[in-house]
């Protein structure tokens, strides 16, 4: 029995540990914003956050997951308020939008793990996802909008005012 | 704002009695007392009756069906702002309902990039005619003249100042005869609110929060899981498989073949062995359990370095002349000095993210199919046959597509998902994998091409031969087809805009040994590389500057009616009067484009502008590419320009994506390896050495400038993408000076 947890609900797992991920999310869960591109971590598309960070859950077996925190797009944010999901929609980004649910797991992981990436650094973050439509000018310039946003309200952050939050 | 399924007739009754409403004018129910804006510019027979695209509920809601398919190009949105723009609609009061393949909306194949240009005109007419009706209404409720009435955002306004919302009319519409065709007065383009903005595409949010439904998250109803190990040479079926140990696979449930297809590959499935189970990585493991031999048939001879050497090999000789005026021939013959070019450039898979899906369901008197289709009515066509059913029993209801570029034209996947489902009895949902999509395309053509120019004094072209060849789309529908269809010399070839006295195109036969389709602007790739190539090159070999050379080598602002020149053309199936090849337009986009990007500019060492137009789909882009290669021949795209005169544009925002993404789409003509073959077997399988463009690869900007235009609206999905190959390669000379004419790159700058 393998237990983890999915968009911060607990889950158990008894069939074949070999199962990627990203099927198990897929069929079993029926969360189907991570979608199934390549198979081989090559494309990005399946991208979900394993204890927070950028990963590809095509390739990643449900055995390595054991004790772990799954985000998937759904997960994300409530209502779509996540910064990086806010820039994407002020950017319009999506053409078919296939893509674009894992292209955003790896921004907003790329944006904890380096809030102000320069333009070389997002390049480098995100070149392990592929769009098809060819996106990859407005997701550059949506993810220098979300880390703006993202440093604005860290700024005014509440709790760094002394305020009860 | 998205409703995305055409609902069944019961599950519209249920969810409009659920909002209290009842349905009026609509297209669901046969016999409807009255139909709102049935108004067919080609309408089928039912169609003149029905009210197809637009229907108004009590509540005042107005659903709009998009018949054509969504992947990308926004569609959806753009039908919705030509109705709601002419009907005077809240744009908060439109919901937009995906159509069901179905022959009443007329044609629905989604590409040519036509959508718009199809049905701007007869949205146009439907939505103004709901505007009319809601005028007359009020004018008859009071009793006044329907002159001094005026609807403006759902709400009709008498010149007394006096109103009743779309809402209120929706009843007193009933009892109304919709107004002919010829009587209804479209809105002025100075009027237009929706039409030519950059309004937020209606699926945006859907998207960005993870919603949208593209085919594998059909969630209903719930479907076993299909793989399908099919023969790795086109025309080659199993000989034999032993599938015990896939059966063995727990949560397998079935092993079923698919019979080889018969006669010419149409859109038929290419035949071999499903594994089904009740999850999708079962059905993986299961497939690689599976041991298949194979016979291969005829194609197993299919060498992609011999069949490149016999490419080269037919346009060294003269084949059968396409356009002819002059002496192209004796002017060349006695020519001291000529430029003499062969290009090259493989096979391509179209690659969308999503690889090809469909669920089926197979019932007795019908089949019901949910698929990222291009082309519902193909699915109809291509299902039915493989069943042994008649087309109008097969219901195809279409997804969201990821992605499409002409490979979802060819439903073999919806096939196989419905014959699937037709032997166990079960809902079915094929899955392509990576490798099954890279393997199993219908590929753009290997092609090659010679060209030959001879110049005068003054360094301009005095006469110009050049002959094409490649595999053509005509195989793919008549069996062993080595000449291509018209349509694929029209794309790019028989249109070349060179202004020359002695001209003389000329188009050689080459064998299909895999199924050829098209992929984004299709033929026009590899034409407007070679064209567009060479005259850079004529440039350069006359030492003069490519932009002002291009301007002269395709001559003065005029009408160009390549028919008059022994050509046969059809202009993309358009009328030559409403949509002329107008070089004045394509001159406009080079003009602006090289203003854009400061053409002329000094640039650091290793840096080059290379520049290429081209007319495709009735629309001129051109566009210039600024690139770096290091001394150790390491290529880098700073920054890329386009300018586009696609005549009426409905969103300018979509316009600009898809020009920016187009333009990245051509980069994978360039630096892709293509598709090769070796023993008739395809030797790519996934995207690590199948390679398409990632952000590394593509320029951080796309500068897009859309040209105002009054004219006609042409297309926008597919012409950014045939200049880029050629601005690029033009712009690595410009830097480094190492000429382009094989693609892909590859390590070419290495060298």
């Amino acid at each position: 029995m393998i237990t983890f947890s999915v968009n911060g609900k607990t889950h158990e797992f008894s069939g074949d540990p070999t199962t990627p991920v990203l099927w198990y999310l897929r069929d079993e869960l029926q969360l189907t914003g991570p979608k199934f591109g390549c198979g081989m971590a090559q494309c990005g598309a399946c991208t979900v956050h394993i204890n927070g960070v950028a990963q590809r859950s095509c390739v990643l077996p449900v055995s390595a997951i054991s004790g772990s925190k799954i985000t998937t797009i759904e997960g994300l944010s409530e209502d779509g308020e996540h910064p990086v999901q806010q820039a994407w929609i002020e950017h319009k980004v999506p053409q078919c939008g296939y893509c674009q649910c894992g292209q955003m797991m790896q921004a907003a992981s790329l944006l904890a793990s380096n809030p102000a990436p320069t333009d070389e650094e997002i390049v480098q973050g995100m070149s392990g996802n592929i769009c098809r439509c060819g996106t990859y000018p407005r997701i550059h310039k949506a993810i220098k909008s979300a880390s703006k946003t993202m440093a604005a309200v860290q700024y005014f952050d509440p709790k760094s005012e002394g305020e009860q939050v | 704002m998205s409703q995305y399924f055409d609902l069944t007739r019961r599950g519209f009754l249920k969810s409009s009695a659920a909002a209290g409403a009842l349905v009026f004018g609509t297209y669901l129910a046969g016999g409807a007392p009255r139909v709102l804006a049935g108004v067919l510019a080609k309408p089928s027979e039912s169609a003149k009756n029905a009210n197809l695209f637009v229907a108004l509920r009590p509540d005042g809601i107005v659903e709009i069906t998009c018949h054509r398919s969504e992947m990308g190009q926004q569609i959806r949105t753009a039908i919705a702002q030509i109705v709601a723009d002419e009907m005077e609609a809240a744009w908060d009061k439109v919901v937009v309902i995906q159509g069901k393949g179905d022959a009443k909306y007329g044609d629905q194949n989604t590409d040519g990039s036509r959508s718009i240009r199809y049905n701007m005109q007869r949205l146009r007419e439907m939505g103004a005619s709901v505007r009319h009706l809601m005028c007359q209404a009020a004018a008859e409720r009071w009793g006044v003249s329907v002159d001094s009435c005026i609807a403006e955002q759902h709400i009709v306004t008498h010149s007394s100042g006096k109103t009743l919302s779309y809402a209120e009319l929706v009843n007193d519409a009933l009892n109304l005869t919709p107004p002919e065709v010829t009587s209804i007065t479209l809105k002025k383009r100075s009027d237009w609110r929706y039409i030519n903005t950059a309004m937020e595409h209606i699926d945006l949010k859907d998207i960005v929060m993870g919603k949208a439904t593209f085919a594998a998250d059909v969630l209903e109803p719930k479907a076993l899981i299909a793989v399908v190990v099919r023969p790795p040479v086109v025309g080659g079926k199993a000989k034999s498989f032993d599938a015990r140990a896939a059966k063995a696979v727990d949560g397998v449930m079935d092993v079923v073949e698919i019979p080889a297809p018969q006669g010419a590959p149409q859109f038929q499935p290419k035949g071999g062995i499903a594994i089904i189970a009740n999850n999708t990585w079962a059905a993986i493991k299961g497939r690689r359990a599976l041991s298949v031999t194979w016979d291969d048939g005829k194609n197993a001879d299919y060498n992609s370095e011999n069949f490149k050497a016999n490419l080269l090999a037919t346009v060294a000789s003269p084949q059968s002349s396409v356009r002819k005026i002059g002496e192209a021939e004796k002017v060349l013959a006695n020519a001291s000095d000529k430029l003499v070019a062969d290009y090259y450039a493989p096979h391509l898979a179209q690659a969308p993210m999503e690889p090809p899906c469909a669920t089926a369901m197979y019932y007795k008197d019908r089949v019901d199919v949910w698929a990222a289709t291009q082309n519902p009515q193909a699915d109809m066509a291509t299902v039915g046959a493989m069943v042994g059913m008649d087309k109008e029993k097969i219901n195809v209801h279409v997804t969201m597509l990821g992605g499409g570029f002409g490979r979802k034209s060819k439903p073999d996947f919806s096939a196989e998902a419905a014959f699937l489902s037709m032997k166990t009895g079960k809902p079915i949902r094929v899955q392509w994998t990576r490798e099954d999509d890279i393997q199993h395309s219908f590929y753009h053509a290997v092609s090659a091409q010679h060209i030959e120019a001879s110049l005068d004094e003054n360094g301009a072209i005095e006469a110009y031969l050049h002959r094409t060849a490649f595999s053509p789309i005509a195989s793919t529908f008549i069996e062993g087809a080595t000449a291509p269809l018209g349509f694929e010399l029209r794309l790019g070839f028989t249109d070349n805009p060179i202004d020359t006295p002695n001209i003389k195109l000329e188009s050689g036969e080459a064998p299909a040994k895999t199924r050829i389709g098209w992929m984004r602007s299709v033929s026009n790739i590899f034409h407007a590389f070679a064209i567009q190539s060479f005259i850079a090159e004529a440039a350069h070999k006359a030492g003069r500057d490519q932009k002002d050379y291009l301007l002269e080598t395709i001559g003065p602002d005029r009408i160009l009616d390549v028919t008059e020149q022994n050509a046969d053309y059809d202009n993309y199936g358009a009328d030559k009067a409403t949509y002329p090849l107008d070089i004045g337009r394509l001159r406009h986009t080079i003009e602006k484009v090289a203003d854009m990007s400061g053409w002329g500019r000094k640039l650091p060492k290793g840096r080059g502008l290379g520049i290429a137009a081209h007319r495709s789909f009735l629309t001129y882009v051109a566009t210039v590419v600024e690139v770096e290669v290091s001394d150790n021949g390491d290529l880098k795209i700073i920054k890329s320009w386009a300018s586009i005169d696609a005549g009426t544009v409905v969103n300018t925002d979509t316009v600009i994506n898809q020009v920016q993404g187009g333009s990245i789409y051509g980069i994978t003509a360039a630096i892709s390896e293509g598709i090769t073959f070796d023993k008739g077997r395809v030797q790519q399988s996934n995207f690590h050495d199948y390679r398409v463009p990632r952000m590394s690869d593509a320029p951080l900007e796309v500068e897009v400038e859309i040209i105002p235009s009054d004219a006609p609206p042409a297309g926008v999905g597919e012409p950014a993408t045939p200049v880029y190959a050629p601005a690029l390669c033009n712009a690595i000379f410009a830097a480094c000076g190492k000429r382009i004419r094989q693609l892909p790159i590859g390590n070419q700058l290495k060298t």
